[in-house]
């Protein structure tokens, strides 16, 4: 019972903290909103058992990037009056009424599925959700080339942003 | 979380992803569309991890794990555009960007 009233009301400043940041004109009350979110969402890993993922979310999503997100509109400083705004012409609106549509399809098939129903916890393995047991998913066969190629893709990425941003090589 | 279930987690979800796509659509700073991708990307994390717990499987934490790895580098790379971006025109406005729009 107190779980799940934790739950609605973490699911509740989610979404709250999502429509944050979309609306704010200041980019840096949005990346705030986006921060709270994100502390929200990492909650509900918790309460999901992604223990990992919960703590990776915190240090990766709430510290590392929004930490860049930030500098980068230090660095930038941007205001209020310089947020060129909204963009509402028909083909947007268009846009995020077809969203809004395929998000209401998926809605009504998630609710007509055959079982909707969490694993028991007393039936779930006590290990579930820690280090150890997603460290030999990753690395025990199937998952081994991905995460090879997820670290060639980050290698990518940072020459890539050394490459753009610096003013001469 | 045996009371909740699936659905509310799968609604939250699909909330915040709409969320995202509303934000990109209509948002014409591109740090606060670059934000709503990110936004729609915790809205699929959610559901892998949704799915995961359902499941009794842990192939969802890894995809979300990949999901981390990958936004970790689109903003990397996304972010030093704005900057080259703002260093050549001064402005963060999306529309301003429509030299190769058909």
């Amino acid at each position: 019972m107190f779980e799940a009233l934790l739950f609605y009301t973490f699911s509740a400043l989610a979404v709250f903290a999502g429509a944050m940041v979309i609306t704010r004109r200041n980019a840096a009350s949005s990346a705030i909103a986006l921060v709270a979110s994100f502390f929200c969402l990492a909650s509900m890993y918790a309460m999901l058992g992604a223990h990992f993922v919960a703590v990776i979310q915190i240090l990766v999503y709430a510290g590392a990037i929004m930490v860049l997100f930030i500098f980068v509109i230090m660095v930038l400083n941007l205001r209020e009056d310089n947020d060129p705004g909204w963009n509402l012409s028909p083909r947007a609106v268009l846009g995020a009424g077809v969203g809004g549509l395929v998000g209401l399809t998926v809605f009504v098939g998630a609710s007509a599925a055959r079982s909707m129903a969490f694993v028991p916890t007393d039936k779930l393995d006590p290990n579930f959700g820690t280090i150890e047991q997603i460290g030999y998913t990753l690395f025990s066969g199937r998952y081994l080339l991905p995460f090879e190629v997820v670290s060639a893709l980050l290698t990518v990425a940072v020459v890539g942003a050394v490459v753009l941003a610096k003013k001469e090589l | 979380m045996e009371q909740v279930g699936l659905f509310p987690v799968l609604a939250v979800s699909a909330a915040l992803f709409l969320l995202g796509v509303i934000g990109v659509l209509t948002r014409r700073n591109i740090l606060i569309v670059l934000m709503s991708v990110e936004l729609m990307l915790n809205a699929v994390n959610l559901s892998f991890v949704a799915f995961a717990r359902h499941h009794g499987t842990l192939d969802g934490h890894v995809f979300a794990v990949f999901v981390m790895a990958v936004a970790a580098a689109e903003a990397g790379v996304g972010l030093a555009l704005v900057i080259l971006l703002y260093r050549n025109r001064h402005k963060v406005d999306l529309d301003d960007l429509n030299l190769l729009k058909g």
